[in-house]
């Protein structure tokens, strides 16, 4: 009792100099914020009798700057308060301890909800039809956690900063749309073994050519960015991703350039097409016919190789290779020491990873039927990399998570139709997507600048099996 | 082995595991090592001493592949010192080892740094801990057994669907990784992060890393700097067992001469990239040039004493005739 006193004593004599400061420090950003907002927002140029002239805004300045103020006044007296006992800095902390305790019955969770998703959503909407678009979201949403797992492997694990995923997700796209789409590949196999064969099982040959094809594509890339670290294997990375891109627009002759590539062969169920006719999916099974049942296959498709993708992943970060890319991430120089080719951990990791996204670049084509170089721009790779950032580098929960919350809060975003009540008609709330988007990826990266999950699990132990803390394990070099 | 060797040649003359000869190393135009010829007797603990800037680290990182040598050729024997002609062989094919039953050949200039630790066994340490961080301590001794583990695992395939030789050799690994952490006393922390250890336990684990790769030459960058006196006895009791038990031929670079003059068989003292001294831990203390080296003294003092060393030569010769 007497020891608690003597610890809140100083702070409650400090107390009226701690008002003063934060009102000081308030006051100076309320001054800073009237200095930016005054031209931004106290004056608006509007037209007159044809003739462009200044009106002013003081009303909506003062709110503006008050807001500033207040809110900087509050964070002071609160969480920014002096008095505060600083968080110590060391090991894991309460959150990334939660984490651990309950991450391991938050899988099951997890997996069971993906395995249901489909049958949740149609009973809550009353029907497949109405659920068509939660579980396109769905399928959208399981192709980025693929992605974001694939890519994980070159960046979370092996510590390689890949910013032309997106090339290998082409490949593995383009390689379905070109095979499936062969006219001499079709009559081969037609004189072969039947004329709808190829149409039938072209997806279930050509998945793990697409993942084979972006392998080797992910070695041409490893061999010239081998000797590259850092930024300039960014850069080179980057460089390479849009190079794929220009290589499709313009080689017209294979490629079909920028009109892409239509009517690929649509997805069937083992070689039973979806269709209406006697032979298809729902005749055979005794269904009426629904189109929804391939968007539903699709949806179970696209699970089963994230599955896959993420089974192999925590398989290999036990093996010797896997182990091989964590210490390569942690220091290249102390692995030379070790006797281990660095050359070949760096071409391993890379085309692993590739291949998982030629696999979902695959699958995006059959989903789509439809593929053209505008589908892999940048865009596509910063978001993967986003992803796997956000999520915790080498986490597979975090990237999960995280590909569900950008792609599925990006289209969430869409539906703030309820704000037009609190604003009136005019407003549209579209607009501020991205705004709102931005301020949760400022937010996440302050709170936890590693990522969500940014605890590393030990792939082996003697006792016990402890998180290692993020403080201390590292980003990579390249 | 010493048995065989004739009578007053010291081991490093007569079974050298590891011989330097002529060595440089220029960068630019700075040349850190000039012209350095030296041997390492097998199982011998080997000191490289020298003041700051000799150039002990750039030969290491010559033994060690790290750097190409500009000049020079660096021996290393498996088994036993190869003969004139083997060595002259090896040197004339342009192959980088010469490998037999018995005895193998490794010409380390011409190896890339992984490939002297993994084929031609030179495990090493660094001046600046290089431990793997953010992995545990377990792990670190486990990624010290790569290449075994990586042909045991059937490069993955047979490790990804977890085949029974997989995990036997995963066990035998674990094995290993524990006897090494039983010797460096880090048992109680095999699960706790590397870079949570303290200062002195980091350097046990890095030299336990090493050990686990099964080196027949260890190299150790300055592998007391930053213990106190009881954790450089410590190290000295572990370089002895490590040599004792292991037949593991030790060469280090130290600045503590309370370690050096301790535990080494033989001292090569370097000065401006130089060989100024080699010999027993008694000769070099008490050699005129080593202690000008070290104590520094100026030019005059240095050539005052080298014409008193060359009057004693002269003086000590004329008296023998």
């Amino acid at each position: 009792m007497a020891v608690q006193l003597a610890e809140t004593a100083p702070a409650s004599a400090a107390s009226t100099s701690v008002i003063g400061e934060a009102f000081k420090d308030a006051l100076i950003t309320g001054l800073i914020a009237l200095g930016l907002f005054g031209p931004l927002i106290g004056f608006e140029t509007i037209v007159i009798d044809g003739v462009l002239g200044l009106a002013y805004r003081p009303q909506l300045l003062a709110v503006m700057v008050g807001i500033i103020f207040f809110g900087r006044l509050i964070l002071n007296l609160t969480i920014w308060s002096p008095n505060r006992k600083p968080k110590a800095r060391s090991g894991p902390t309460a959150f990334d301890r939660a984490g651990t305790v309950i991450g391991p019955t938050v899988k099951p969770l997890l997996l069971a909800f993906a395995i249901g998703f489909p049958f949740i959503a149609s009973w809550s909407l009353g029907g497949l039809n109405e659920s068509r678009y939660l579980i396109d979201l769905g399928i959208l949403i399981l192709t980025y956690v693929m992605l974001g797992w694939g890519l994980n492997i070159v960046v979370g694990l092996a510590g390689l900063l890949d910013l032309g995923y997106v090339a290998f997700y082409a490949v593995g796209a383009y390689t379905y749309a070109l095979l499936a789409t062969s006219a001499p590949i079709n009559d081969f196999f037609a004189g072969l073994l039947g004329a709808t064969f190829w149409a039938n099982w072209a997806f279930w040959i050509c998945l793990p050519v697409a993942g084979l094809f972006a392998g080797i594509w992910g070695m041409i890339l490893g061999f010239p960015v081998l000797r590259l670290r850092g930024d300039y294997l960014a850069i080179v990375t980057l460089a390479f991703g849009e190079i794929i891109r220009l290589v499709l627009i313009n080689w017209t002759d294979l490629t079909n350039g920028g009109a892409g590539i239509a009517s690929i062969p649509r997805a069937t169920f083992f070689g039973i097409p979806f269709n209406a006719s006697e032979n298809g999916f729902a005749a055979l099974f005794g269904l009426d016919f629904n189109p929804m049942h391939r968007i539903l296959f699709l949806y179970f498709v696209i699970l089963a190789l994230a599955l896959i993708t993420a089974f192999a992943t925590v398989r290999l970060r036990k093996l010797p290779v896997g182990r091989a890319w964590e210490a390569l991430r942690e220091d290249e120089i102390a692995c030379r020491s070790l006797g281990i080719n660095t050359t070949n951990v760096k071409l391993s990791a890379f085309a692993t990873g590739a291949m998982f996204g030629g696999f979902a670049g695959c699958f995006f084509a059959v989903r789509a039927g439809f593929v053209s170089p505008e589908s892999f721009t940048f865009d596509i790779s910063a978001m993967i990399l986003a992803i796997v950032v956000l999520g915790g580098m080498g986490s597979q929960i975090g990237v999960a998570v995280a590909a569900a919350v950008m792609m599925g809060g990006m289209e969430m975003l869409r539906n703030l139709g309820f704000l037009r009540q609190v604003f009136g008609n005019d407003f549209d709330p579209s607009l501020y997507r991205m705004l709102i988007f931005g301020f949760a990826m400022v937010a996440i990266m302050v709170w936890k600048p590693r990522g969500l999950v940014s605890t590393r699990d030990p792939t082996i132990f003697l006792k016990e099996r402890k998180a290692v803390s993020g403080d201390l394990v590292k980003e990579g070099h390249g | 082995m010493a048995n065989s060797a004739p009578a007053g040649l010291p081991r490093w003359e007569a079974d050298p595991i590891l011989a330097v000869e002529h060595l440089f190393m220029r960068f630019g135009g700075l040349i850190a090592v000039n012209d350095l010829s030296f041997k390492v007797g097998r199982g011998d603990i080997t000191a490289l001493i020298g003041p700051n800037g000799a150039g002990k680290t750039t030969v290491f990182n010559c033994i060690t592949g790290f750097y190409k040598p500009s000049e020079g050729r660096l021996v290393l024997a498996h088994g036993r010192a190869p003969t004139e002609d083997e060595l002259a062989r090896v040197t004339l094919i342009g192959e980088r080892a010469l490998m037999g039953a018995q005895s193998s050949v490794y010409l380390l200039e011409r190896m890339p740094d992984y490939r002297v630790s993994g084929e031609a066994k030179v495990a090493r340490t660094f001046q600046n801990i290089r431990l793997f961080t953010g992995m545990t301590v377990l792990e670190n001794l486990m990624v010290a057994q790569h290449n075994a583990l990586m042909s045991a695992s059937g490069y993955s395939l047979k490790g990804l669907f977890g085949l029974p030789s997989w995990n036997a050799a995963q066990r035998a690994a674990t094995d290993r990784a524990k006897y090494w952490l039983d010797k460096v006393g880090l048992t109680e922390r095999a699960d706790d992060p590397a870079g949570d250890l303290p200062y002195g336990a980091q350097r046990r684990l890095e030299i336990a890393r090493a050990m686990c790769s099964e080196p027949i030459l260890l190299c150790l960058d300055e592998p007391a700097a930053g213990l106190n006196p009881r954790e450089s006895l410590e190290l000295n009791t572990l370089l002895r067992f490590i040599r004792a038990e292991h037949g593991t031929s030790i060469l280090l670079i130290e600045h503590d001469m309370s370690v050096v003059m301790e535990i080494s068989d033989h001292v090569v003292v370097l000065d401006y990239g130089t060989k100024i001294s080699d010999g027993t831990p008694e000769a070099v203390k008490n050699d005129p040039r080593v202690i000008a080296a070290y104590l520094g003294v100026d030019e005059d003092a240095v050539e005052q004493v080298e014409a008193e060393i060359d009057e004693a030569v002269a003086h000590s010769t004329g008296a023998r005739s």
